[in-house]
């Protein structure tokens, strides 16, 4: 009887290792097919921006000749660079107006007591829920007259962007109120002002959410399409990458840009991904955070 | 509906229980809702009661105060001043002389109150039309321009905002100066200019933080939102642009026109764009929420490795700017493309497609909204599977070790602890994420940009997987028919769908998370 049991034992236990070797190979293999599918489109992109030809009518992946005639015109013969440069530029000021914006923001209402404050977060609850861009129509018309359209887009996207973003305030006051409150109450204690326990005790305990708001802010300008295409209005000067870039994809264009877009795709693709694969940690970080603290 | 005893509910078995919660979350929705109005009408009830306060207070105010407080109901600061709070008094006085300074210059404040015809129906906003006239030094017809309709609203706009700043302000300082009264009279001190600045960085640390942000919310987002609102009762459009043509208030027409479901009316349209709204939103967040679960499960899984490098596959899409990728996946998918060439080597799909007359996949209403789901997928798998991880990772171990003392497999293991414990923490992650793929205009507009087009409405062509939202983009932005009040009557009806769903939502489900629980 004794024997008997053991034997049961032995048997289930392979059984579970078999199982799992099972299980585990299953899994091997829908992970192999999920990495072909998620990076099929992006090596696409290379190859395709390698080709010689300029149309997509090619039915295959491999390019028959490796060429850079893209990178090369796109260059020369394109106002590409200056579309990347002003990308460049409004990633950058995006970036640290947009972070010193969410940051005041989402201290004051995680750390700070104040009248007003439920009725402030309420507000901005309600505000978040209009479609952002119809405020485009007005926007459009006073920017219009001040002469922040077409060739000063830049300037004027910048200025949209890092208007309201204090209403993006939800990941990074989710982290504060994970900062113990007696931090503060000590500082206070030893007669530290409110700004000084800003700066000296909270600050340098943020870096994670800081470096999150500020990548963030780079990646916004680089995907932006929709506000982007209002102000600048079809004028090449002042184009970002997305709008610029959309054209070239149009019903016209297609056939004699279509690698050249890729071309472009891949260029555009390098900075920010060099960017976010450097800071992906924080990047997890806050997205993990903030969906779980609300 | 009847709640059954915690006895009886236990006895139901699994199909019946979930009927049961079922029925019940639907059953929850009228009373959630009741709720809902209830709190805002509580809402403006506090608000009315607070109004009520104010004026009692101005008035024992105006009665118990001495010269300095009664002058100071007329003279802003004065009663700062008198009672040696120099800064306040003078920042309160200048306030005052640039309010009235703006008003009565000739094309201030009530210029452009006067201008506007505010909430006539059939009246113009802006009273002098511009048009040709003949001009004997040019010797032909020149442009004299009248009013700018787009002008005379926003600056009415600013100036009724302005007017409301100067009474909020006017009340500020009488509290202000009776707050100011009291003190001497118990004989304490009064706060100097050299305090208030100090206050800045301490007690009032909040209003110098704020300061920036608020305002800028101020300017780009409330401002333009109530501005929008009002369009919505104008008659502003590409014809009607305000300065070649003034435009008018109309009232509720226009809501009429889109509530209107004969021929001609918009209803019908809006219906069908509505309808597919919700669907796609409820597609494109379940089947990302659960498949993404699973990946994360996947990768997590003991004994799977290289759990970095399948994480950093997925996390790419994030990088790459979707204007790239999205283009260039729609682009696979058309007869030219390297996927649609491969699928039109399949008889099947290339039959269906000869026989329907559709030049590419994305012609046929049905398979194009099929792709943008899968696509969708292919986009917001890697943002759930992050989440997910991190949830994962906070799953206390000793639950998973009890559970195997008890005998549990692995799937039981992952249908009684681990999916239980991912709903309940990202229950407000769903709702937050049902939102935002209503309005998710990057995927919809750069891969099918609304085709195959059905045909057109409001001043755009309208196609079969248009969302509201890049229904209403094209509104705006279309160059000779753009109806800029209909963009801005969806745009209020947007903001309806969404408030009343998270209205129901916020109230259905227990919210257990209390905000300070944290601390």
């Amino acid at each position: 009887m004794k024997k008997q049991n053991d034997n049961k034992i032995r048997k289930t236990g392979l059984g579970a290792r078999a199982s799992r070797r099972i299980s585990n190979t299953i899994i091997y293999i829908v992970l192999i097919i999920i990495t072909i599918v998620w990076l099929f489109p992006f090596v696409g992109i290379l190859l395709e921006s390698f080709k010689t030809e300029t149309n997509m009518q090619t039915p295959y992946l491999f390019p028959k000749e490796f060429g850079f005639d893209h990178y090369v015109k796109l260059f020369t013969k394109t106002d590409f660079l200056k579309w990347f440069g002003n990308t460049a530029i409004m990633g950058v000021a995006t970036a640290v107006l947009q972070t010193i914006f969410i940051l005041s923001m989402s201290y004051v209402l995680s750390r700070l007591r104040f009248k007003g404050r439920k009725a402030l977060m309420n507000m901005m609850l309600i505000l978040g829920m209009f479609p952002g861009f119809l405020t485009m129509i007005l926007i459009y018309k006073v920017f219009a007259d001040a002469h922040l359209i077409e060739e000063m887009a830049p300037l004027g996207l910048i200025i949209v962007y890092c208007a309201s973003s204090a209403m993006g305030y939800y990941v990074s006051k989710g982290f504060f109120d994970t900062i113990p409150k007696s931090l503060d109450e000590a500082a206070r204690v030893d007669g530290a002002t409110r700004f000084q326990v800003f700066y000296k005790v909270i600050m340098p305990l943020s870096k994670p959410i800081v470096i999150y708001t500020i990548l963030m802010g780079f990646m916004a300008p680089w995907g932006d399409f929709v506000l982007a295409s209002y102000l600048i209005h079809e004028n090449s000067q002042g184009m970002n990458v997305a709008v610029g870039m959309y054209e070239w994809l149009s019903r016209t264009n297609m056939n004699t840009h279509y690698t050249m877009f890729c071309a472009a795709g891949v260029i555009v693709a390098i900075p920010v991904v060099a960017v976010f694969l450097a800071l992906q940690k924080y990047y997890v970080e806050g997205v993990t955070g903030g969906a779980v603290k609300g | 509906m009847k709640r059954l005893s915690d006895l009886d509910y236990l006895k139901l078995n699994k199909w019946q229980a979930f009927w049961y919660k079922f029925a019940l979350f639907f059953c929850a929705i009228p009373s959630a809702l009741w709720k809902g109005i209830k709190k805002i009408g509580g809402f403006f009830k506090n608000c009315g009661i607070a109004v009520k306060d104010e004026f009692v207070d101005i008035g024992s105010t105006f009665k118990r105060g001495n010269w300095a407080v009664k002058l100071s109901f007329f003279i802003f600061g004065f009663g700062n001043l008198f009672y040696g709070q120099v800064m306040r008094g003078i920042l309160f006085l200048l306030f005052e002389l640039v309010f009235i300074a703006y008003m009565v210059v000739p094309t201030g404040g009530i210029y452009w109150l006067s201008k506007g015809n505010w909430f006539q129906k059939g009246a113009t906003i802006g009273t002098v039309q511009g048009g040709f006239q003949y001009n004997e030094v040019f010797d032909t017809d020149v442009w004299v321009p009248g009013d700018d309709s787009v002008k005379v609203m926003l600056y009415g706009l600013l100036t009724f905002i302005f007017i409301f700043a100067f009474i909020y302000t006017w009340r500020l300082q009488v509290k202000q100066c009776r707050i100011c009264m009291d003190i001497t009279a118990k004989g304490k001190k009064i706060r100097s200019g050299k305090d208030d600045v100090k206050s800045l960085l301490d007690d009032q640390f909040h209003k110098t933080l704020l300061a920036l942000p608020l305002a800028g919310i101020l300017a780009f987002t409330v401002l333009p939102i109530i501005y929008m609102v009002l369009v919505a009762f104008t008659s502003y459009d590409a014809a009607h642009d305000g300065y070649s043509n003034l435009f008018s208030w109309v009232g509720l027409d226009h809501f009429n026109e889109l509530f209107n479901f004969s021929q001609g009316g918009l209803g019908l349209t809006f219906g069908e764009i509505l309808s597919w709204t919700l669907m796609w939103a409820f597609f494109a967040t379940f089947t990302n929420y659960f498949l993404g679960m699973f990946v994360a499960i996947m990768i997590n899984k003991k004994g799977i490795k290289i759990k970095k490098f399948w994480r950093t596959v997925l996390v790419m899409t994030i990088a790459i700017p979707q204007f790239v990728s999205l283009l260039y996946v729609s682009k696979l998918f058309t007869t030219s493309g390297l996927i649609g060439r491969v699928l039109e080597q399949i008889p099947f799909i290339h039959n269906w497609r000869v026989a329907n007359n559709f030049v590419s996949l994305w012609d046929s209403p049905t398979v194009a909204r099929i792709l943008l789901i899968v696509i969708n997928i292919w986009i917001g798998i890697p943002y759930i599977m992050l989440m997910a991880t991190g949830i994962l990772m906070n799953i206390p171990q000793d639950l998973y070790e009890s559970a195997k003392i008890d005998g549990a497999s692995s799937v039981q293991q992952l249908t009684k602890i681990t999916l239980p414990y991912m709903l309940f923490v990202t229950g407000p992650y769903l709702l937050t994420s049902f939102v935002g793929n209503l309005n998710n205009f990057n995927v919809i507009y750069l891969l099918s940009g609304g085709n195959p087009i059905k045909g057109t409405a409001g001043g755009a062509s309208v196609g079969h997987t248009d969302l509201l939202i890049t229904w209403l983009f094209k509104m705006t932005l279309g160059s000779t028919e753009s109806k800029y009040y209909m963009a801005s009557i969806i745009g209020i009806l947007v903001f309806l769908v969404v408030a009343v769903l998270s209205l129901i939502v916020y109230n259905v489900i227990p919210s257990t998370r209390n905000e300070e629980d944290y601390k």
